[in-house]
């Protein structure tokens, strides 16, 4: 208990007690500035989170907030002779380095139908040398991002979510974000012109960020990667690919592999002088591209514990030859998978819409 | 007869300010960085852990020294509830000091994160990847994390109670 001396203590010092209450809540007030409490347009990797789970009709547990249908793979990569010129990360120094990795679609609904769902893929992988630094990456099918900014990617989200009285999207409140954001317009427009493969094996996946590669000799030079598909292009017509099934890029990967490895060539774009490292614009054509070596996938097996289900693809995940350039996309995404892998290491997975299937061989 | 103030010794002088600042820095880079999506999230994060593995090194050494050199007696006069709660607090302080880090390191490792600090150095796993442990002490990181916050709010108006109310030597013992 409280004795009579401290009490007449605190008594006899009005003053220096009020100091020291101004003092606590003032460390207190800091605190809450630093987190942001008074800072209600800074976005939070939470925010982004609430704001993606609401376009996508509400949060489905278990799974990733986005790009939520997906199954697993694994193969090797070797790097090309040239690869090591350019960055002297641990992956590219020739030997084969074993890789695990995710193909999904990038709708957040983990049950969509293949026939009907948004024509986006991504490949996600996760390369770790048997000596050296680990190298993650998660790559898009599309030709660059919808946006060049994180806060433009969450205003494109809210202007993006169903209203809850129609359950579409308000017309208006799109327009309004189209009208502000002309490089979402051409992205959709690209998007609109592209041929869309008829399947997973194949597709090219673009890093649709840049990097910084950084040479033994210490150059430093902004970079892109494409996963381009060995597999001949071909597409599905509007018709056929309405005809085919609810898994039908899930199986026809899963035929695919059975029949031998896919492969995919690396390549990097070399930046010139002046070109935007904006994810929301492509670079010429004409600019200098490097074969960095060969990606070879010989297995594919749907999610379980353990395997790609439990990753991270933080595009962070860099190894010491890679590091993170100005384009703020990246570091957005960095923290916002955090919250997101948090948020689904808590709950309890429902099984895939593609379970309990493989095919392939173990790299 | 002159009275001298018993002080900790030097190394523990050293050590109780130097965390102070680091320890206090981490608190906000902590609960910053979990608020923005921008580069500055990245920066920060590389910073807390690497700040947050040379706490564990310095609480490490702190400890031992501690053993080692008794600290100086609280005021006899000091009532005995007051005697409790400090050496309670202390207690807690040294628990989270040990504890924050190693949650932590271990926390990444059961995320299966890659755990490099100073840009340079690889640590080991502390767990084996599980997801549902990564869960679990995230959440843990956290409320230790606001936890320590709370009893360094307390250990701060204690000693400026003792420093500008009762006016007696255990601030001085630690300058």
């Amino acid at each position: 208990m409280p004795t009579q001396h401290t009490i007449d203590l605190l008594k006899r010092n009005p003053g220096r007690v009020i100091f020291i209450g101004v003092v606590l809540a003032a460390a207190i007030c800091a605190f809450a500035y630093a987190g942001g409490f008074f800072s209600p347009h800074r976005i939070s990797a939470n925010r982004m989170i609430d704001a993606i789970e609401a376009s996508g009709g509400g949060a489905h547990e278990g799974f990733r907030r986005a790009h939520a249908k997906g199954i697993c793979m694994a193969g090797t990569f070797l790097a090309s002779a040239e690869a090591k010129t350019l960055s002297r990360a641990a992956v590219f120094l020739g030997d084969v380095v074993p890789v695990t990795g995710r193909f999904a679609e990038a709708a957040p609904d983990p049950f969509t139908n293949d026939a009907t769902t948004a024509p986006v893929r991504s490949m996600a992988l996760r390369l770790q040398p048997p000596q050296g630094d680990e190298w993650r990456t998660g790559m898009n099918d599309t030709p660059g991002l919808q946006v060049s900014t994180p806060q433009a990617f969450y205003e494109n989200v809210v202007a993006s979510t169903p209203d809850p009285r129609t359950g579409k999207p308000d017309p208006a409140k799109r327009q309004a974000y189209l009208d502000q954001h002309p490089e979402t317009v051409a992205f959709l427009a690209r998007l609109q012109a592209r041929p869309f493969s008829s399947g997973f094996a194949n597709d090219s996946y673009n890093g649709i960020n840049g990097f910084i590669f950084v040479s033994p000799d210490g150059n430093r030079r902004l970079v892109r990667w494409t996963m381009q598909a060995e597999d001949a292009f071909s597409t599905l017509s509007p018709e056929d690919r309405a005809g085919r099934t609810a898994n039908y890029e899930f199986d026809d990967l899963l035929a695919r592999v059975a029949r031998g490895p896919i492969k995919w060539r690396l390549i990097a774009t070399i930046a010139m002088l002046g070109d935007p490292n904006k994810a929301a614009e492509v670079w010429p054509e004409v600019r200098q591209k490097v074969t960095l070596g060969e990606l070879t996938i010989t297995r594919v097996e749907s999610e379980t514990t353990g395997n790609c289900q439990d990753v991270n693809y933080d595009p962070l995940v860099l190894p010491r030859g890679i590091d993170p350039s100005d384009d703020p996309i990246p570091y957005a995404r960095s923290a916002t998978y955090s919250a997101s892998y948090r948020r689904r290491a808590g709950e309890a997975k429902p099984p895939s819409a593609v379970a309990n299937q493989s095919a392939g061989t173990r790299p | 007869m002159i009275q001298t103030v018993q002080r900790f010794n030097l190394l523990a002088r050293l050590l109780h300010w130097t965390m102070a600042v680091l320890i206090l820095t981490m608190a906000f880079i902590g609960i910053g960085m979990v608020s923005t999506i921008s580069p500055k999230y990245h920066q920060l994060l590389s910073i807390h852990k690497s700040v947050g593995s040379l706490i564990l090194v310095l609480v490490a050494v702190r400890l031992v020294n501690r053993l080692l050199n008794p600290p100086p007696p609280l005021p006899l006069d000091l009532p005995g509830w007051q005697q409790y709660l400090a050496k309670g607090s202390h207690v807690i302080l040294y628990g989270l000091m040990f504890a924050l880090p190693l949650v932590g390191w271990s926390m990444l490792s059961a995320g299966g994160y890659p755990i490099v600090v100073f840009g340079a150095i690889h640590l080991p796993p502390l767990l084996p990847h599980n997801v549902a442990v990564f869960a679990l002490l995230r959440t843990t990181h956290t409320l230790l994390a606001l936890l320590l916050f709370a009893v360094f709010l307390a250990h701060l108006g204690a000693a400026l109670f003792h420093a500008l109310i009762r006016r007696d030597d255990v601030l001085e013992s630690m300058v």
